[in-house]
């Protein structure tokens, strides 16, 4: 499976930069392929925007909340939301259809290393999450009264990027081992609820204490409270402690996906 | 059901002479939920040959190709692709595969997935001649999820000649297309040969198989059934389940009081099926099947001779007995 090991007697000094070129095609091809596809484009990016408007912006009063204002505080917890859900639909639910159509075979089957397949995705969520992001904080500056600094902003936006990654390996674990038909259903059900328990919608302190206790289970609560740490708020836990968590969560699922997947080829 | 079946002299000498370009030998393939898709298989593929796999669903045609194309492996026995493990890039390289694929990625253009394909290989065909090969002129900037049932179809041939491979497997190429289209991509199979690549190609038309092929492999129950032209195949089918296989076969049509008994007591009939009022007889004597019958039934009528189809040679090949 690894791309490190083939060698071409024609071409084995152009190898290294083929495949670099591969990677590259297969990246660029398919962003724009989730972005022209608007049921997904549309939903993935709407949906944060749509409850940030509705819970940061129309619902806001001006109050602070942990130090700042709440429009800046459900910044950080909608742009963790966005991640979650373009990594959750894009490629959980993607990758899962990739596979029932028989598509993912015929990608196998061809000399593409395998790995362009899933940096991909991965880089598909990424630019997603980064999109999602920047729209939320427009939104934030344009019609809640947020400041930020640059230095706030870029750290966000880097968070958004990297938060993608352990969302990615997640939607992973679900395209290997979900059926294809229960997809979407079981993404709904990963992505709603672990929106809400990790206090994505309604900070934390306002749930009762029971949620609060599970909430460092949820990736998305780790991520949650170091955006919400760059945007100035107080946020418990230590930042290192938190990209603790967020690592320790991908190195979880990057193993789950590897036994999903060779389950799947055994029986292949 | 086993039964080995002699190849004629001429085209196993003509075969082993060639390069074999992929083989299977002795392999058995059992899933996990304890399915033996596949059961001592032993097939090899020459260079410049078209191929047939044919078989009922089930026969264990699709787990033989993905073997080939290195997307599964054996449970016990070997595969080689150009002497190679068809899991090496290197072998991924030189063979092309067109699948049954569902869904392709709608939102990206014919043009941008035939170059996706291309650019996974050092030497690709060039784009102008994929498109004119699979027939793609006019629609290269449509969205695949525009392209009707035969279009995509096309699309994927082309993918699969995307890196001028020396090696093609098309599963079910023509389903969906149009006789048209069916006729261009057969012509498109027939020049590949001509250049010296080998092509594989499971088929449900049995016309396909007989109009294309140079050999057919019929597969049952994961195992070979009878290989040969398919000249051959017809031939040995029409006689299966009985001594002697032998080409000159007729199947005689017609609405007869003679009983199966009578029939095959008759000189060179070797096989008697009575279908409603209409009873069919195989034989390897025609003329002096006639003769005698004609001259045992004077109310014989409706009577038809024809040459055994290869529908008919691969039921028989198939079917339960």
């Amino acid at each position: 499976m690894s791309t490190a090991t083939y060698t071409l007697p024609a071409a084995s000094t152009g190898g290294f930069t083929r495949n670099l070129r591969i990677f590259a095609t297969e990246i660029r091809y398919e962003v724009m392929r989730a972005l022209r596809t608007r049921a997904f484009s549309l939903a993935t990016i709407g949906f944060p925007a749509m409850f940030y408007i509705l819970f940061g912006l129309l619902m806001n009063r001006g109050e602070s909340l942990n130090g700042v204002l709440v429009a800046k505080y459900l910044l950080g917890g909608y742009a963790v939301f966005g991640s979650l859900g373009a990594a959750i639909f894009g490629i959980g639910v993607g990758v899962s259809m990739d596979l029932s159509a028989g598509w993912l075979e015929l990608k196998r089957a061809s000399p593409m290393p395998p790995l362009a397949y899933v940096l991909s995705k991965c880089c598909m969520a990424v630019c997603f999450s980064v999109i999602i992001c920047c729209l939320l904080t427009a939104l934030g500056v344009s019609f809640g009264h947020v400041h930020l600094t640059v230095g706030e902003f870029a750290r966000i936006v880097g968070l958004a990027a990297a938060g993608a990654i352990p969302f990615s390996c997640l939607g992973l674990v679900m395209a290997f081992s979900v059926p294809p038909s229960s997809a979407g259903g079981i993404a709904n059900l990963v992505y709603l609820p672990m929106s809400f328990l990790s206090g994505l919608w309604i900070p934390l302190r306002f749930l009762p204490h029971a949620l609060q206790v599970i909430a460092p289970v949820f990736p998305t609560y780790h991520l949650a409270q170091l955006m919400y740490g760059s945007l100035g708020a107080q946020a418990p836990g230590t930042t290192a402690g938190h990209w603790f968590g967020l690592l320790g969560f991908t190195l979880v699922m990057v193993g789950c996906a590897w036994i999903a997947f060779r389950r799947r080829e055994q029986n292949a | 059901m086993s039964t080995v079946i002699e190849m004629p002299e001429a085209t196993t000498t003509a075969r082993t002479a060639a390069e074999t370009v992929a083989s299977l030998t002795n392999v058995t393939k059992r899933y996990t939920n304890g399915v033996v898709a596949l059961d001592g298989l032993s097939l090899t593929l020459a260079r410049g040959e078209i191929i047939a796999l044919l078989g009922p669903n089930g026969a264990g045609k699709s787990t033989a190709v993905k073997l080939m194309m290195g997307l599964s492996s054996p449970t016990l026995g070997e595969v080689r692709i150009f002497g190679a493990d068809p899991r090496d890039t290197a072998t991924r390289l030189r063979t092309g595969v067109m699948l049954q694929v569902g869904k392709a990625p709608e939102m990206l253009r014919v043009r941008e997935h035939i170059n996706i394909f291309r650019g996974y290989y050092p030497q690709p065909m060039a784009y102008a001649d994929i498109i004119k090969a699979a027939g793609l002129e006019g629609i290269e900037e449509r969205f695949f999820g525009q392209l009707s049932g035969g279009q995509k179809q096309r699309v994927l041939f082309g993918i699969a000649l995307a890196g001028d491979p020396d090696l093609i497997f098309l599963d079910e190429p023509t389903v969906g297309l149009d006789i048209e289209a069916r006729r261009a991509m057969w012509a498109q199979i027939r020049s590949l040969a001509a250049r010296g690549k080998t092509v594989l190609l499971t088929t449900h038309y049995l016309e396909e198989a007989d109009a294309l092929a140079h050999r057919i492999i019929v597969i049952n129950k994961g195992k070979v059934v009878c290989e040969g032209t398919p000249a051959e195949v017809k031939s040995i089918g029409a006689g299966a389940g009985n001594s002697g296989a032998q080409s000159g076969l007729k199947i005689i049509r017609c609405v007869t009081t003679l009983t199966a008994q009578h029939l095959e007591a008759i000189s060179g009939v070797t096989h008697v099926e009575l279908a409603g009022a209409l009873t069919s007889v195989t034989s390897s004597q025609p003329e002096a099947t006639l003769r005698e019958m004609l001259a045992l039934d004077l109310n014989l009528h409706s009577l038809e001779v024809q040459s055994p189809l290869l529908e008919d040679a691969f039921l028989a090949l198939t079917s339960d007995r």
